[in-house]
């Protein structure tokens, strides 16, 4: 458990060094803030309309995709570690498992999903 | 060892690797425009210091003096929380890689690792997966077009990445059959029981993974400087650019570390003490990256996304079957 | 030490679970989630249930939140934009909902409750109980249905992902 505590230990003084550096560059540096100076950047030209634009909805199903093949991803560790005592029986158990889950990835591929437009 | 000791010994580990990865970071910087400088026949930083030694240094005090523009448009809360939240998990990979052997000092047993976790190996992994948030949140709160695009860009290619940058080390696991760092590194001993030579299909994997999940060149569309900008870091400017730009490096050293502890045999190899050996083995992978840097184009959206999820995916699981039979007969 | 680890991370839990509802900003929700799953990680791993709490972190809090923060960005749900609508159904709903909720807490309150009760029901678990390899062992011999079950599930999922990314595509084609 100690162990953990230190990764704790490692957190804080991480956090620590980031407020102290902000910390330390808000003392010492410049603020000179104006209307033009704080728009948003768009080639030296005014923005135009709203920055929070519209964005393909592939970027979705990607993310999709990727919580469905982590979880697998996940499941697959422990059966890493422990395949030593299990043996024969958990390799055909992670062939199913996995042949299941690779036929998703080639519906998703043959209806196009995985291509990006 | 008491409580006391043990809380006085790690304190001072943690002290000494958070200051060792921030100076490795600077000197990356360095090392970087160095290398690329002679790739281009050029001669790279050489005013500040002999060889240019002092240039991180100036850099650090020339961002550390910037002005910190926080444009109007910005949210500002999440804004000023992305630099943080790529900075820490890109710093809290380093505790868990073992740096070296144990030794002694002052008659006491040090390891040369902060916390030598027997989870080790998910732990990098689940901080890993954390890094996306920086990142995505730095592109949503600018309140700039190229921000949000780049952010969008870059976390779609992180968790798409993240499968098989994930899968590419199960084969290594298998073999081994843990996921503490060190006891892999202690697997390692000779060469020839070196992961890369077992698993060099999984080696190309992860590093192929592990540049496009530091969204490092062929890979850093979300920083393509011709069509986004600087990508989700544009509106960042003073010390919360430099926190990008130092987690940055950051995720590049510690993906050379686990990579190092994964395949290259860790700390071990003979003469030179364990920690040279460490260090050397990670500037070299560190040049590897700067090497194909230097050397590739950048890959188009729709390339990248193929590579990753119609090459790398089904390529990863089926290493992991094949590696699982081989250990199996 | 343990004890004072296990109530801040407890407090934060909660405070964060608390924050994340009251927030109007979904994507502050989102951060408050994520604050909240790496404190209850911090409690799994207290029990030393170290890959449970490695697994919360890596699916929940590294995936699906990052499909929720996709799902808010790409429907453009800014603070001010997320304005709650109100029905006339609403309250009389929510007054229900919690109504149950409580009594569904104090249910489980009273199971725990009783002197003696909570021995009765606790378990002595082995101490890596939650550990990668007695995960495995369990997974993999004794839930093995389950667990093939679970891929069927995630082949589900992938359809419906699927079908909807078509979808998209045939309104788009449409003009809509």
């Amino acid at each position: 458990m100690s162990e953990y505590l230190a990764v704790l230990v490692f957190l804080g003084v991480g956090i620590g060094m980031v407020l102290f550096t902000f910390f330390l560059a808000r003392l010492i540096r410049p603020a000179h803030p104006y209307k033009a100076k704080n728009q948003s950047y768009e080639s030296a030209e005014k923005p135009i309309g709203d920055a929070w634009v519209q964005f393909n909805n592939r970027f979705y199903i990607f993310a999709l995709m990727f919580v469905v093949f982590d979880v697998e991803a996940v499941f697959l560790f422990p059966w890493a570690v422990a395949f030593g005592q299990l043996g024969l029986y958990a390799l055909i158990e992670m062939v199913i498992f996995i042949a299941v889950l690779l036929f998703g990835l080639l519906y998703a591929w043959k209806k196009g999903v995985l291509k990006w437009v | 060892m008491t409580a006391t000791e043990f809380a006085i010994i790690s304190s001072i580990k943690v002290v000494v690797v958070v200051l060792a990865v921030l100076t490795g970071c600077a000197y990356a910087t360095w090392l970087e425009r160095k290398l690329v400088g002679h790739f281009q026949h050029r001669i790279g930083p050489n005013l500040a210091g002999p060889f240019g030694l002092l240039q991180p240094i100036a850099d650090a005090i020339k961002l550390i003096f910037k002005e910190d523009i926080v444009p109007d448009n910005a949210e500002r809360v999440t804004y000023a929380l992305a630099p943080i939240l790529m900075f820490i998990p890109a710093m809290l990979n380093f505790a868990v890689v073992p740096f070296g052997d144990t030794v002694t000092l002052f008659g006491h047993k040090i390891d040369m690792v902060v916390s030598d976790l027997n989870i080790g190996i998910l732990f990098v992994f689940a901080v890993t997966s954390l890094g996306v948030y920086g990142i995505v949140l730095a592109g949503w709160s600018s309140g700039s077009k190229y921000s949000l695009l780049g952010g969008i860009r870059s976390s779609a290619q992180m968790i798409s990445y993240e499968v098989a940058y994930g899968l590419s080390i199960m084969g290594v696991l298998v073999i081994a059959q843990t996921f503490s760092l060190n006891e892999l590194v202690a697997q390692q001993a000779s060469v020839w029981h070196w992961f890369i030579f077992r698993q060099p299909v999984g080696f190309v994997i992860y590093v192929i993974c592990a540049i496009a999940e530091t969204n490092r060149s062929p890979f850093d569309l979300p920083e393509a400087e011709s069509e986004l900008v600087a990508g989700y870091h544009t509106e960042y400017s003073s010390m919360r650019f430099a926190m990008f730009y130092i987690g940055e490096y950051a995720n590049m050293i510690s993906v050379s570390c686990v990579a190092t502890t994964l395949f290259l045999g860790g700390w071990q190899g003979p003469f030179l003490p364990p920690v040279v050996w460490f260090v050397i083995k990670v500037i070299f992978f560190m040049s590897v990256y700067i090497w194909i840097r230097a050397t590739l184009p950048r890959l188009r959206y729709d390339q990248l996304m193929y590579l990753g999820w119609k090459v790398l995916f089904p390529l990863a699981l089926l290493n992991v079957m094949v590696t699982s039979l081989i250990v199996l007969l | 030490m343990e004890l004072i680890i296990f109530y801040l991370a407890a407090v934060v839990a909660v405070g964060g679970g608390l924050m994340m509802i009251m927030q109007r900003n979904p994507v502050a929700s989102v951060l408050y989630l994520i604050v909240t799953l790496v404190a209850i990680a911090v409690m799994f791993v207290q029990l030393n249930a170290v890959f449970v709490g490695a697994l919360l972190i890596i699916v929940y809090a590294g995936a699906i939140l990052v499909l929720f923060l996709f799902v808010i960005m790409l429907l453009n749900l800014r603070g001010e934009k997320f304005a709650e609508k109100r029905t006339r159904l609403d309250r009389p709903t929510r007054i229900i909902l919690a109504v149950a909720f409580i009594l569904e807490l104090l249910a489980m309150f009273k199971q725990v409750a009783f002197p003696g009760r909570m021995d009765e029901l606790m378990v002595q678990a082995s101490p890596d109980f939650g550990g990668a390899r007695p995960v495995a062992e369990l997974l993999y011999t004794k839930y093995l249905f389950p667990f093939e079950l679970t891929s069927i599930l995630l082949l589900v999922a992938i359809v419906g992902a699927v079908v909807m990314a078509r979808r998209d595509e045939k309104d788009k084609k449409r003009g809509i």
